[in-house]
């Protein structure tokens, strides 16, 4: 057990050495996906703006919710919720869409998995002009206590990187996950406090699809402090048990079939 | 010091998405391929290698044979260390270059310049070593104005000898090919050939997989013949280009 942890640990630091290997393909499969296109990745902006304004306007009615809580709220939580999907299900696809790369030359493996959450950020940067805008519309202050997300999103980060590397080690040998996590996906989505807030919802089932929502607790350490408040201890406490719990599972799993995969791609 | 040894390497490749009765049909027959087994769960397993045992030292140009699907893919792929034995120890000393599909990683939108820093980039260069060299790629490529253009705008010409001025620049001490390169039209190709020459030259280990015997006996010290996955002559190039080629 533990010397696949310590094979593990071995390609995540050796991956760090190749990092401007990491930028330059995360750039280029950006750039690839939007070449050519006057806007380029700004789509994606725009295309979450009109849904959040659609949501935004819809949902604030039906729930009663003021307006300059309710934007801001959702904006962020659902900025998020995108990069979260997105790095969870590209993360399915981390060694089986660089299999060529793979096949060929001899990179440490997590640099692919560095690569998709590098591009994930890459268009999540792009995403999170929209929050200073919809605060600007809403005409609501922000305070210093909003520097807080940043440490919540470097947790959020560490998180999601072993759910990318641990996704992509076990769909290189079972196709069959992607489709699952993909359908998985979709009902957190309704069950993440994103388009509601957990205060609409009854106390006593509220708590248990709030509180054991993994994704809820991710959201939080970062929206809170966005909010104008800080994240619970609660908040703090899951996401780094999960963090923890999370990499001994992934570095234990990944160091065990590490040398494995590319017979599997 | 740059040396390889192989003791008993084997390699085999499950295989899940095959229907499993249908192989077991043919289970244990000889295909030209490796050979097709059953792992103790049931699991049918392609054997590629079996059973490799030997040492490479410094200074010698090896040459790989054998039919399609013999297994010199899959052991050039166990030399870059993309591939680790089955069973068996590989041991692998020395910095290793490969020249084994010269365009991966290429992108067509991109320009000839960035495509250089990618493509560098995927060989393990730093950037200021990309940097330094540019000029010289885009001189040996012949490429001028067009080095800032997408690549798609190119000439099939144009693009290998992009890919083959970047991929040159390493120097490493082992040297994987899979048949020697040859890009470009006449002219060119006498300066690609000084440049490989070169290359080859300059590593301590070259390692190359052919069905040239011309190559094989210009270029090559020692060749290893391998069949159904396993060595069937290991000796200097002369001897098994004769039994391999027939005398």
């Amino acid at each position: 057990m533990f010397s696949f942890i310590s094979g593990g640990v071995q390609d995540l630091v050796a991956s760090t050495s190749r990092m401007p290997l990491v930028g330059a393909l995360g750039w280029q499969d950006v750039r690839q996906r939007y070449r050519r296109s006057a806007l380029g990745p700004f789509w994606l902006t725009l295309s979450m703006g009109v849904m959040i304004a659609s949501i935004g306007i819809v949902f604030g009615q039906i729930f009663n919710s003021p307006i300059h809580e309710f934007f801001p709220y959702l904006s962020v939580g659902l900025i998020l919720w995108m990069f979260m999907l997105n790095t969870i299900s590209e993360g399915c696809a981390g060694f089986i869409s660089s299999d060529a790369i793979i096949k060929q030359l001899p990179i440490p493996l997590p640099v692919h998995v560095y690569r998709l959450v590098w591009r994930n950020i890459i268009i999540l940067a792009h995403n999170l002009i929209i929050f200073p805008l919809v605060l600007i519309i809403v005409q609501k202050p922000i305070g210093w206590i909003a520097l807080m997300s940043i440490p919540g999103f470097v947790l959020l980060l560490i998180n999601m990187l072993w759910v990318a590397l641990l996704l992509s080690t076990i769909c290189a040998r079972y196709r069959d996950i992607p489709q699952i996590v993909a359908s998985v996906m979709q009902v957190v989505f309704y069950l993440t406090p994103i388009m509601w807030l957990p205060s609409m919802i009854p106390n006593k089932s509220g708590s248990l699809i709030v509180g054991l929502n993994p994704f809820y607790h991710l959201i939080e350490i970062v929206r809170a402090p966005l909010m104008g408040a800080n994240a619970t201890h609660l908040n703090w406490m899951v996401t780094i048990g999960i963090a923890v719990v999370g990499w001994l599972l992934t570095l234990s799993v990944y160091g065990r079939y590490r040398r494995r995969i590319a017979y599997w791609l | 010091m740059a040396s390889i040894s192989f003791d008993a390497v084997t390699v085999d490749f499950p295989v899940y998405n095959s229907s499993a009765r249908s192989l077991k049909k043919r289970l244990f027959q000889v295909a030209t391929g490796g050979q097709l087994s059953a792992d103790d769960k049931g699991r049918v397993v392609v054997r590629s290698l079996e059973g490799l045992t030997f040492d490479i030292v410094k200074g010698e140009r090896v040459a790989l044979l054998g039919h399609n699907g013999a297994g010199k893919s899959s052991l050039l792929r166990l030399l870059s260390g993309v591939y680790f034995p089955s069973t068996g120890v590989a041991k692998v000393d020395g910095t290793i270059g490969s020249l084994i599909d010269i365009s991966l990683g290429i992108d067509h939108e991109a320009t000839g310049r960035d495509n250089v820093y990618l493509r560098g980039a995927l060989l393990g260069l730093s950037k200021a070593t990309i940097e330094e060299k540019m000029d010289e790629i885009i001189d040996f490529s012949e490429l001028g104005d067009f080095v800032d253009m997408p690549l798609r705008t190119y000439s099939s010409g144009m693009h290998l000898r992009l890919a083959f001025a970047v991929s040159t620049i390493i120097r490493p001490e082992i040297l994987l090919m899979d048949e020697w390169l040859s890009v470009g039209d006449e002219g060119f190709k006498h300066k690609a050939e000084e440049r490989l020459t070169s290359l080859v030259d300059a590593t301590d280990i070259l390692i190359i997989a052919t069905h040239s015997k011309d190559m094989l006996l210009r270029v090559c010290t020692r060749a290893i013949w391998l069949e159904h996955g396993r060595i069937k002559m290991d000796a200097d190039a002369k001897t098994v280009a004769d039994a391999y080629f027939g005398a």
